[in-house]
Formats: C-alpha cells, structure tokens, sequence
C-alpha cells in the first residue's frame, strides 16, 4: 500500500511514495445544463490514480454527459475539470474510450482490424502510415478480448456484442492512462462480461478505470469506488454494495453516501 | 460516338465527366458516410449566389462562384457545429437565399443574357479548356489531401467521438471537407447543373457501400461508377439528342434502383434457401 494521504484541497495533488501524482480525474463545481435544463449540478469529484470507479445512475440522470466532460466532448457551464493535471482537451491521447454500442455506421465499410487500428492515431501521427508495431499492439488487444480471428470481417457483419468487444480492443490500443467505458456490457454475453471484468481488473494495475454501468453485481465485486449520478454526483470510496446502494442504482438518493473513510480526499457532501 | 470524337467539345465533355467523377466519387464518399448530404445541397444550390456575384462584377463565374461557395460552406460548417438543432433551417435559408441572390444579380448585369438552365441542368458540351485545367488541378488536390489525411478521416467518418479523444482535430477536418466540396461544386455543375450535384455526388456511393470492404475502394469504385454514368450519359444525350446532364443522372438513377432490387432478391434468395 502506498503512502497516500490528502493535503491541502488547493494543492490539488496527493503524495504517493513521494513523487507528486496529479489526481486522474478532478472535477470542481462543475454543472452543465443542455438547451435550459439542468444535466448536471455541481459536481466535485477527486479521483486517485489507480483508482477503478463505477459510475451507476438512473437513465438520463447524466451518466454519459459526465463521461463526455471528462473526455472534453462537452464543455461544462461552470466549473473546472482536470484530467492528470490537465485540461480534458489536451489530455485526450492519454485516455481511452469505449462509447455505448450505438447505431452509427452499420452499413459502414470497415473491417474489424481497421476500426480497432483507430486506436494507435493521434494528433502527431497525422499523414503517417499505421507501422508493424500498430497492427502487432492491435492484434494483441484484439486477441485479448476473443476478436482474434475475426479481424479481417467487415464490422457490419458482427453482432452488437462483437462490436462492442471491437471498441474495447481499440481503446486498449490506445495503451490509455485513464479508461473510460460507457456501459460496456450492455450488448455482450454473460460469459464475456464476467471476462471483461477480471480482464479490467488486471489493466488497473497500471491504468484507472472509470465504468458506467447498469450491473449491481459487478459494482460489488471489481470495483474500488463507487459513485452515482442523478443530476447531482456522490461518491462512496469502498466500493462495498449496501441495501441502500441498489436503490441508488434506480433512484440514487441523495443521503446514502457513507462517509468518514479513513483516506477520503474528498470532502463530505452536503445536499441541500 | 466514335465520329462524336472528332469534335473538340466533345472531346472536353468525355474529359470533364472524367475529372468530375473521380472528384464525385472521392468526396462522394465522404459526404455520404459522414451524412452531410444536405450540408452539400446547402453549398451547391447558394453557390449560384456566387455566379450572379461573378457575372455583376465580371469576374470569371468558375473564381467568383468557387469562392462564394467557399465563403457559404464554412458559415454553414460553424451554424452545423456551433447549434446543432437549427442548423439544418440556417442551411436551407442559406441555400435559397444564394440562389435568390445569384437570380437577381444576373438580372442586374448589364447587357449580359446569362442561360439560366445551363446552370441549373448543366452544360458538359461547352466546357471550356480552362476548366479542365481546373478540374485536372482540383483532382490532384482533393487526391492529395484525403490521401494525406486518409487514416483520420476514416476514423472521422466513422467515430467522430473517439476520433476526438484521440486528438484528432475533427474540426479543422471537417471544415477541409467542407471546403473542398465548396471547391468542387462549380465544377460538377458544369457536367450536371446544380440541381443534379447531389446526384452525381450520392448516388455512386450509395451503390458503392454495399460491395465494398474499406473506403478507399469505396471511393474507387464511387469514381468508377461516376465514369460509367457520365459516358453512358453523354452517349444518350448525344444520339437522341437529350440534355445531358438530365440523362447523366437518370442513367444513374436506373443504376441505383438495378442495384436496389439485386439487394432484395439476392436477401430474398437466402430466406428461401435457408428457409
């Protein structure tokens, strides 16, 4: 276990073994609203590297808008938000991202390795060809979630659970600091589920991983921390499931939060 | 259509369905899969705009249209970007009033009869040698641009959110591609007129995405097709004497609903067969 205490709330670091770690997501006041309605209202959140946060809610509570603050896709109203130090936008090639399984691009003539190669650009890579060492750290990722020996398919031919497992090979091939996913699991089989969480577990050794998800029981068993979004954001560091956390899953109260862990960074919140 | 061949325009007209197709065929393909169909009208219709601006200030039409069009499709590009919902009504204002505006200007000139339907359905059999040499330039440009670029618009096109978090500037991007519709508009109105642009630019991908496994062949066989119709088009024109811009399209219309019913008999054949 590391040497791991708050200081100073402005400071905005934590000491680990000594060497100064920016937190991996550091959310202050922040509050978005779309077209006159209010999505989210402030919103704090200090999350530690290493950390693994499971981000439950009901639907339309602003889970995915959330997500897309912290990957710069959308811009908050108020507040400010950090990404290992920096501004979401120039932070981007550090992380990785699986969106939920969506409509787009169905009949979109791509094949499975090319989609999953995405991964491997970014900004200073333009105009340059994908090298060996690409394809070879693609092929791994997708070896890694059973896509394998379908990497010359066309995507439009998988099945949504397929496709989904495509996505998560690309976002590992972007070798991601921070992972994001958005609801993962929604479209895939329970065998691979249970899969893609030993397999998240073992990534968080070296990388934080940030998950939106509908699922109770994983929540219990992978995950550090957990938090839940309904306009307003709690967080609960432990991770541990409480009869009251699976009414938080669908109605997310806002006064079931413990508090008073022994290296909480945050400060505890007060909901009006 | 051997004996047409001694003709000089028809010469010019077979080259200028050529450089157009492929240019069609290229940003065709982008345009339909990143679904800015509408965005393109927008461009081609309020380009004539530019060529009522062009002839009131005798300026060559092919420069003054080609900038106004560029001027149109960036303001169009930030009314898509900056609010989404009302985009498509600031698209459509723009794309009547450019027309409205390229009307009353040519009314304006004076001394100056310009024929409003060789804009409107095209005018192949008159293209002039200069414009060839811009169509000819204008492919080596679209051709190295989207090469250059051709990895970051694939993952554009397909997933402008992760292309985002990667750091890949999808705005200066799009606004490339917009503009390098804006670019090509003048030209592939001279082959088919600006209410069949969308035509010539949609219809050979749509048949494209279904036979193809990546967009680089897709873009290949977009131009291929593009070539196809305006040969055979011109054919048409030429011996029964027709408007040719007009038969262009319809023969590419007769493809697109050949290709369409194949899809539904060949999906038909695989339920009785599996059935």
């Amino acid at each position: 276990m590391s040497l791991h205490y708050s200081i100073t709330p402005t400071l905005q670091y934590s000491i680990v073994l000594g060497v100064m770690k920016p937190y991996a997501i550091d959310i202050k006041n922040v509050s978005f609203s779309y077209e006159g309605a209010d999505v989210l209202t402030d919103v704090n959140l200090s999350l530690e590297q290493g950390e693994f946060l499971g981000i439950i809610g009901p639907n339309g509570g602003g889970k995915t808008t959330l997500l897309k603050l912290m990957l710069g896709l959308l811009k908050p109203d108020k507040g400010e938000i950090l990404i290992l130090g920096e501004p979401p936008h120039d932070a981007r090639h550090r992380v990785g991202y699986v969106p939920q399984d969506v409509d787009f691009g169905r009949d979109f003539p791509i094949s499975v390795m090319d989609v999953a190669l995405m991964g491997r650009l970014s900004k200073s890579r333009i105009g340059k060809r994908y090298t060996q060492e690409d394809r070879e750290k693609v092929k791994e990722a997708l070896n890694k979630v059973g896509m394998g020996d379908l990497s010359n398919r066309l995507i439009s031919t998988l099945s949504g659970g397929q496709r989904q497992r495509v996505f998560i090979a690309r976002a590992l091939a972007t070798d991601p600091e921070i992972l994001f996913l958005d609801e993962p699991t929604a479209s895939v089989d329970t065998e691979f589920q249970s899969d893609l969480y030993d397999f998240l577990k073992e990534l968080n050794k070296d990388a934080t991983i940030v998950v939106i998800t509908h699922d109770i029981g994983v929540v219990s068993s992978y995950m550090k921390s957990l938090a839940c979004v309904n306009k307003h954001f709690i967080f609960h560091e432990g991770g541990q499931i409480t009869k009251e956390m699976l009414d938080m899953a669908y109605q997310c109260p806002v006064d079931l939060i413990a508090h008073g862990l022994p290296h909480r960074v945050l400060p505890t919140h007060e909901e009006k | 259509m051997l004996d047409a061949l001694q003709f000089e325009f028809m010469r010019n007209a077979l080259l200028a369905g050529l450089l157009v197709s492929i240019i069609c065929g290229i940003l065709g393909t982008l345009v339909v899969v990143n679904r800015i169909v509408f965005i393109s009208g927008g461009i081609a219709h309020a380009a004539y705009g530019g060529i009522g601006l062009a002839f009131y200030l005798r300026l060559p039409p092919a420069v003054g249209a080609a900038l106004f069009a560029f001027v149109v499709s960036m303001i169009m590009g930030l009314a898509s970007m900056k609010s989404k919902h009302r985009a498509d009504t600031i698209i459509g204002v723009m794309w009547a009033l450019g027309m409205a505006l390229g009307i009353i200007l040519i009314e304006l000139t004076p001394g100056y009869n310009v024929d409003l339907m060789s804009y409107l359905f095209g005018s192949i059999l008159s293209v002039p040698q200069m414009d060839l040499w811009y169509m000819l330039s204008l492919d080596i440009v679209v051709l190295l641009l989207v090469l250059f670029f051709y990895k970051e618009f694939i993952a554009m096109s397909y997933d402008e959110e992760f292309s985002f978090v990667v750091g890949i500037p999808v705005r200066t991007l799009y606004f490339i591609l917009l503009a390098m519709i804006s670019l090509s508009v003048i030209m592939i109105i001279r082959v088919v007129g600006l209410i069949l642009v969308i035509a010539l630019l949609t219809i050979p991908p749509y048949i494209s995405e279904k036979y193809t496994t990546s967009l680089g062949k897709m873009m290949a066989l977009s131009s291929l097709l593009g070539i196809l119709f305006t040969m055979t088009g011109l054919w048409f024109s030429y011996k029964y004497n027709l408007t040719s811009g007009a038969t262009i399209i319809i023969v590419a219309g007769i493809a697109f609903f050949i290709s369409l019913g194949i899809d539904v008999l060949s999906s038909r054949f695989r339920t009785l067969s599996e059935g």
